[in-house]
This record gives C-alpha cells, sequence and structure tokens, in this order.
C-alpha cells in the first residue's frame, strides 16, 4: 500500500511501520457496513486505504450523529490501546473501505515486548489523539456560526 | 475677490450608483447579488479586492468581490446587522451605492507553476470565487488545483451549482462540522482535509479566507508541512469604515488593512495575529 506521508503511518520509523504490518491484514467493507459499536470490544484496529468512515454517538431515540468522518491514511480506532479497551464511538463505512486490520492483543503484546517499539507506537496513537482534540475544539468554536456583534 | 477653488472629492470617498440585476439565496441568511452600473462604472477589480457597499439610508460595510464579470459585480452577504440585512434584501431593480476597488488582490499571477491550495471556510469562500474561476480560465499555468470547503452544515454550504461544475478540473473536498442525516461527506474541519489533498509542499501557493482561528490553524499547519509562509495568503478582516486608508479603524499593528490589505502574506500576518492586543 501507499505510505500516506501526514497520516498515521507517516508518523511512525520505516523500521515500526515494517514491524506493525506483521500484525495486519486486508480487508474491505462495503458502504453501510457497521464496523463496531459503542461499548463494543475494542480488539482490533484499522488504517484505512481508501474509502470513508464515519464516527458516530448513539442518541437515545435518533439516528446516530456523526461526529466525525475518517479517510485514507487515517487511524480508525484507539480505545484498543488503553483499558478497559472498549469503544467510546460507533463506526460506520460510508463508501466501500479498503483497510489494513490489525490485531490488537497481539500488537499490545509487542509493545509490551518490546518498549522501544511500544513507545513508538504510543506516540503516534497520543499525537491522533491531540490532533482530534484539537479540531474538536475548534468545532466548539462554532466559528461559522453567527457573530456575537454585528455591524454598525 | 479671488473665487475660491472648487472642492473635489478624494478618490474612492464617492459611492457610485449601481443597479442589482440578479439576486439568489444562498442559504438562509445569505444572498449573492449581481450589480451592474447604472451609469459610469467603477476601475475593474481584481480577486480579493473588496468595494464599499452603500445601503441609502442605512450606512455601508466592506464587501470582497464574489464574482467579476465586466463591469458587473458580484457581491455574496450575509445578514450580520443593520447594513447588512438591508444589502441582504435588495431585490432585483433596487439601486445602492458602490465604492472602490479597495485593497489588495490574491495576486494569482505570482502562483503561476505551482500547485494551488484554495482553502475556505464558510463564508470565506465568496471572496475566493473569483480567484478559481480565473484559475480554470487559464488551467495549463498551474499545477494541481485543490479546493477545501468547511460549512457549519450541509445547508449552509455556499455555490453548490458552481463547485460541482469545478470538480472536472480541481479537487474539491467539502466538510462540514454538523451533519445531517442525508449528508453523506466528511465531517470535521477543514483543516483535516489537508490530508486528502494533492499537493506538493514546495511548490505550492495557499490562498485562505474565513474566520481568523480557522485561518490560523490551516495556515500553521501548511508550514509545518513545508508551505513558505510567503506563498500563503490570507485575507483578513477588521472593521472597515473610509476604506481609503484615512480613519484608522481597520488598522492591525502597522497595516491598515484597507489599503495594506485585506490580502497579505502569511509572513506578514502571522506575528501580528499573535498578539492579542490587536
Amino acid at each position: 500500500m501507499t505510505v500516506v506521508r501526514h497520516g498515521f503511518l507517516g508518523a511512525l520509523s520505516p523500521g515500526h511501520r515494517e514491524r506493525l504490518f506483521t500484525f495486519a491484514h486486508d480487508v474491505s467493507f462495503p458502504g453501510g457496513t457497521r464496523i463496531f459499536e459503542e461499548d463494543g470490544v475494542a480488539d482490533r484496529f484499522w488504517i484505512i486505504r481508501s474509502g470513508l468512515i464515519a464516527l458516530d454517538v448513539h442518541v437515545p431515540g435518533r439516528r446516530e450523529a456523526v461526529v466525525e468522518t475518517l479517510g485514507e491514511g487515517d487511524l480508525v480506532g484507539w480505545s484498543w490501546l488503553f483499558e478497559p479497551y472498549r469503544w467510546h464511538l460507533g463506526a460506520q463505512a460510508r463508501s466501500t473501505v479498503s483497510a489494513s486490520e490489525f490485531d490488537a492483543e497481539r500488537v499490545r503484546a509487542a509493545c509490551e515486548k518490546d518498549p522501544s517499539f511500544g513507545l513508538a507506537l504510543t506516540n503516534c496513537v497520543a499525537q491522533v489523539i491531540a490532533r482530534r482534540l484539537r479540531a474538536t475544539r475548534i468545532r466548539l468554536l462554532d466559528l461559522y456560526g453567527p457573530p456575537d456583534a454585528g455591524e454598525s | 475677490m479671488t473665487a475660491a477653488a472648487p472642492l473635489t472629492a478624494r478618490p474612492g470617498t464617492v459611492p457610485i450608483p449601481y443597479r442589482v440585476v440578479e439576486r439568489e439565496g444562498e442559504t438562509s441568511d445569505t444572498a449573492t447579488i449581481v450589480l451592474e452600473p447604472v451609469r459610469s462604472a467603477l476601475q475593474p477589480f481584481a480577486p480579493g479586492q473588496f468595494a464599499m457597499v452603500y445601503a441609502f439610508g442605512v450606512g455601508d460595510i466592506p464587501l470582497s468581490v464574489s464574482g467579476i464579470d465586466g463591469h458587473r459585480l458580484t457581491h455574496t452577504v450575509r445578514t450580520v446587522g443593520a447594513v447588512s440585512g438591508a444589502l441582504h434584501g435588495l431585490r432585483r431593480g433596487d439601486t445602492v451605492g458602490v465604492r472602490g476597488p479597495f485593497g489588495t488582490g490574491w495576486e494569482l499571477p505570482a502562483a503561476v507553476g505551482n500547485d494551488l491550495l484554495v482553502v475556505a471556510g464558510g463564508i470565506g469562500l465568496a471572496p475566493l470565487r473569483p480567484l478559481v474561476r480565473d484559475v480554470l480560465a487559464a488551467p495549463e499555468r498551474y499545477g494541481r488545483l485543490n479546493v477545501l470547503i468547511g460549512a457549519r452544515t450541509p445547508h449552509e454550504l455556499l455555490y453548490a451549482e458552481d463547485v460541482r461544475g469545478w470538480q472536472s478540473a480541481a479537487r474539491i473536498l467539502t466538510t462540514v462540522d454538523r451533519a445531517d442525516p442525508l449528508w453523506q461527506g466528511e465531517v470535521g474541519v477543514v483543516t483535516t482535509l489537508l490530508d486528502r489533498a494533492a499537493f506538493g509542499p514546495g511548490t505550492t501557493s495557499a490562498f485562505i479566507c474565513g474566520p481568523e482561528p480557522m485561518m490560523r490553524a490551516t495556515a500553521g499547519e501548511l508550514v509545518h508541512r513545508g508551505v513558505d509562509p510567503e506563498r500563503i495568503r490570507v485575507s483578513l478582516e477588521r472593521n472597515m469604515h473610509c476604506a481609503t486608508g484615512h480613519c484608522g479603524h481597520c488598522q492591525l499593528g502597522p497595516l491598515l488593512l484597507c489599503r495594506d490589505g485585506p490580502v497579505v502574506s502569511w509572513t506578514k500576518a502571522q506575528p501580528l495575529l499573535m498578539v492579542r492586543e490587536l
């Protein structure tokens, strides 16, 4: 697959990237597929090769609210790295998605066995979380909403 | 006694009458109006420049041109206060006063040969639309054209027909902050679209218009990815009144944005935007 320079993989060294992919296999999801649900067991994660995945939140009595979409090169899921290993959001394929799927348990075991690899991978995931937090904060500002003060 | 010399107005201070020849509602609070000179026309506008548009009896506000077609001017106005509300409420046949052109433009000729990255947030797409049109009129002069559009909701996306027409010649990426059940596109902030744009940082010119925090985030991300700050141009807003560089209301540090902007390089803008008091 093509490595996306600014995606999740871009932050890993070539050696660690190669190591990570020993735990992966290719998968494909037709559009509309539910990939995981809120509070489900976070036992795997994905890096998108093509297509779009929507992250959503269950709202009782209403359709799931889409809170973010992820595309080529993006990491899908980070709850697998932290106990209790449960998904905080749901995920659905918006279009046909091709992705690399990783066995989370084996990756965690490799991180424990090789601290250098574990640290590098944790740093990458932390960067993803930080980036998404920054993006969420910007959205909270409601920048495109009506200004607070009008012109004269 | 010697007769007094006749008083003459400073250039750009007397509104010229223009008539509304077309009006299209874009969203619930935003409309695009096409203006045609009643008699004499102003000097030609460049993409990125603005006019002071005067609703008679109410006041005037700065509006960037969102379309240029001969002597016709197109402006997109969002209802914010009394003046913009009056302009939004104009109908075909109504007359307004127009002063201009004012300020700096996007300076597209400086980007010849480069990949182009156009990043618009909300109504910031309005000042960028004539830039995109100019690029598409002579696409062989440039590399890849990317247009990244962010909006609050799907219903607040502007120029749907134009954007569809651009898709054959540009990479168009659109995202909204909040989706509705029918929206099948991307959800998130516009900066996340940079990952999927097609450009080489070393040979890219970027043009950004939108809310200031969005411009800061986008420009910062582009610099991080290796785009030269001098090749990143942003359109800034301040409270413009005279538009001729005299009253000082639009001052941003050493700049008077009506004269030295609104389009400035990120090299100039970034240090000023970091000063809270400016």
